[in-house]
């Protein structure tokens, strides 16, 4: 069984489908990121395999456990990170760490082990009885990761992590986060805005209008793609003659452009021609953004199907 | 039974320790009641003749302690609004412990928390003249415990009914400052109509302020009591069981449509 499956997965609110039948698996250790506009329907999902929203149809199973009858279960080995700070200002690294390990029902001895070991590991041991307040957002953020993994989870969650960081401090939660992948080996489920966060990601799946319109690895997504470009600029006249056999076509002023693939490919059997008088050389790979944008149409989109207003009978 | 009572140690400590580090909102909600019994009660005091041995800031210190213990345990409550969109309870509602031990963790915080404000307002008595001795004291305590934990329950019980924290003003207006006024807390029930003397009675505030008063004013109570101390105090279980159980539920089953 995988850490993660989820079978056509419905969630409707209102007649309205915010998430309209995605399938996907994820195995254990791996890091897989879950990319798409706001209103995609990445909150819902996240909310349901997290246990706090009820599927309207569709199977769930997290760590071999169902979502729909084993929710306690479900709780007990996954860790979650929110998108908003849920730390307490007020009391320092320690206690916001041991509260959270009691809760996960850890004895005193253990979760005071657990918790030295974790901040050394992260070099944060200096800061243990320091009031959070006084801690910089980076250091929140990561204090909330391992908090997040402080019960050993099976599978950590993470909502938009780096959301309202600065780029080096982006930089370093990531960095951080592969580095915790590695030591504890948590199969790791990431939303995420910053597309090219995800470029190195195990897989991805891109989520649209409640529907999974891509999963896979990320660079064989944007090799699938094929809109590599690779560009020659060439005046010999028999090189020109071999580059257009090859199957490049002028685009003018000497310059010869092939769309590729596998531009890699393209270019070690241009390297083993003998005789070529090539002049300068371009190539261009598309990136994840472009991936995404041409698959979902936009970056920017409204927030309110993620957030549709919570209706309850008797309060109307 | 350990997985039941772990949450409620940790939200009753948790609560307890950002309670007394949060220096303003301690001083706030030691001061406001302060200001309503002197200052109000010093101006009233010479407009009203007070009578039947009792003055006017006298009669009022009940009333001002059941404020206090109304607005502490009210917010204290109602605060679980704020840290569900924002914080901590965020956070426990993804952790295995079971609901009904969150709300009842919460019931106990409120509980600690406005019980340690009433009694700081009862240190005021004896500047106002009002005495009692350790035994009446201790019983004093214990009437506040059981009022805070009422409206303690109420409180997890509206903020388990209500989605945001934009509702916080409604509920301070149409139910908080109502249930103040129609408790007896500054004038005796039997001098208002009929239709808000029926309000009243539906107040649980009603029955611990005048519990209060029983104490407070031993041998004046049956002046200014309005129930006999047997009843204040079964009805104040009863209100405290029922709305516990309310709390509990309702608080169990939100965020899971």
């Amino acid at each position: 069984m995988n850490a993660i499956e989820v079978k056509e997965l419905y969630k409707s609110y209102d007649g309205v489908h915010a998430v309209n039948g995605i399938s996907f698996e994820i195995g254990y250790g791996e890091l897989f990121g879950f990319l798409g506009p706001n209103g995609a329907g990445k909150t819902t999902t996240i909310n349901i395999l997290c246990t706090l929203l009820k599927p309207s149809a569709g199977r769930v199973f997290i760590a071999g456990f169902d979502v729909s009858r084993e929710s306690e279960k479900i709780r007990e080995h996954i860790g979650l990170v929110f998108q908003e700070t849920t730390l307490d200002n007020e009391l320092t690294t320690f206690e916001n760490l041991l509260f959270h390990a009691y809760l996960y029902g850890m004895s005193r001895y253990d979760a005071v082990r657990r918790i030295d070991e974790i901040l050394s590991m992260i070099g944060m041991q200096n800061k243990k009885n320091e009031l959070v307040k006084h801690l910089s957002g980076g250091m929140k953020r990561r204090l909330e990761l391992i908090r997040g993994l402080l019960h050993k989870p099976r599978v950590l969650f993470l909502d938009e992590p780096t959301i309202g960081l600065d780029p080096q401090t982006r930089a370093n939660v990531w960095a951080f986060i592969k580095e915790m992948k590695k030591i504890e080996g948590t199969t790791i489920f990431v939303t995420t805005h910053y597309i090219e966060e995800a470029s190195d990601f195990d897989r991805i799946a891109i989520i649209d209008h409640g529907r999974i319109v891509a999963v896979g690895n990320p660079q064989k997504l944007i090799n699938e793609m094929g809109r590599a470009t690779v560009t020659f600029g060439a005046t010999d006249s028999a090189t020109v003659q071999t580059l257009l056999e090859h199957g490049m076509s002028g685009l003018g002023s000497g310059e010869y452009q092939i769309k590729t693939e596998d531009p890699d490919m393209f270019l070690k059997q241009m390297m083993n021609l003998s005789g070529l008088k090539i002049n300068d050389f371009k190539i261009n790979k598309p990136v994840l953004e472009e991936l995404y944008i041409s698959l979902t149409g936009s970056e920017i989109r409204d927030e309110y199907i993620d957030r549709p207003p919570k209706v309850r009978g008797h309060n109307r | 039974m350990r997985k039941f009572i772990l949450p409620v140690y940790v939200i009753t400590l948790r609560d307890l320790k950002k309670f007394f580090r949060q220096k303003s909102r301690l001083i706030g909600m030691i001061a406001r009641p302060l200001t309503w019994l002197f200052l109000i009660g010093t101006g009233l005091n010479q407009v009203i003749k007070g009578g039947l041995g009792v003055s006017y800031i006298q009669f009022i210190l009940p009333g001002i302690l059941g404020m206090t213990i109304l607005f502490s345990a009210m917010f204290s409550s109602i605060s679980i609004v704020w840290d569900r969109e924002f914080g901590f309870m965020k956070e426990i509602l993804v952790t295995p412990v079971s609901r009904f031990s969150v709300a009842f963790g919460k019931i106990v915080s409120g509980t600690l928390v406005s019980t340690i404000q009433g009694v700081i307002i009862m240190a005021a008595a004896p500047f106002i003249g009002i005495r009692f001795t350790v035994f009446e004291a201790l019983l004093l305590v214990v009437f506040v415990m059981i009022v805070s934990m009422c409206i303690s329950a109420i409180g997890v019980f509206i903020a388990s009914m209500i989605k945001s924290f934009e509702s916080f003003n409604i509920i301070m207006n149409f139910i908080v400052m109502p249930m103040f006024f129609l408790s007896g807390a500054m004038y005796p029930i039997n001098v208002l109509p009929a239709f808000m003397r029926y309000l009243m009675y539906l107040n649980p505030l009603s029955y611990g302020i005048d519990s209060f008063k029983h104490v407070m004013f031993v041998e004046f109570a049956h002046f200014h009591s309005d129930f006999s101390l047997f009843s204040d105090i079964l009805l104040m279980v009863v209100f405290t069981l029922v709305s516990s159980i309310l709390a509990a539920f309702a608080f169990n089953r939100q965020q899971k449509e």
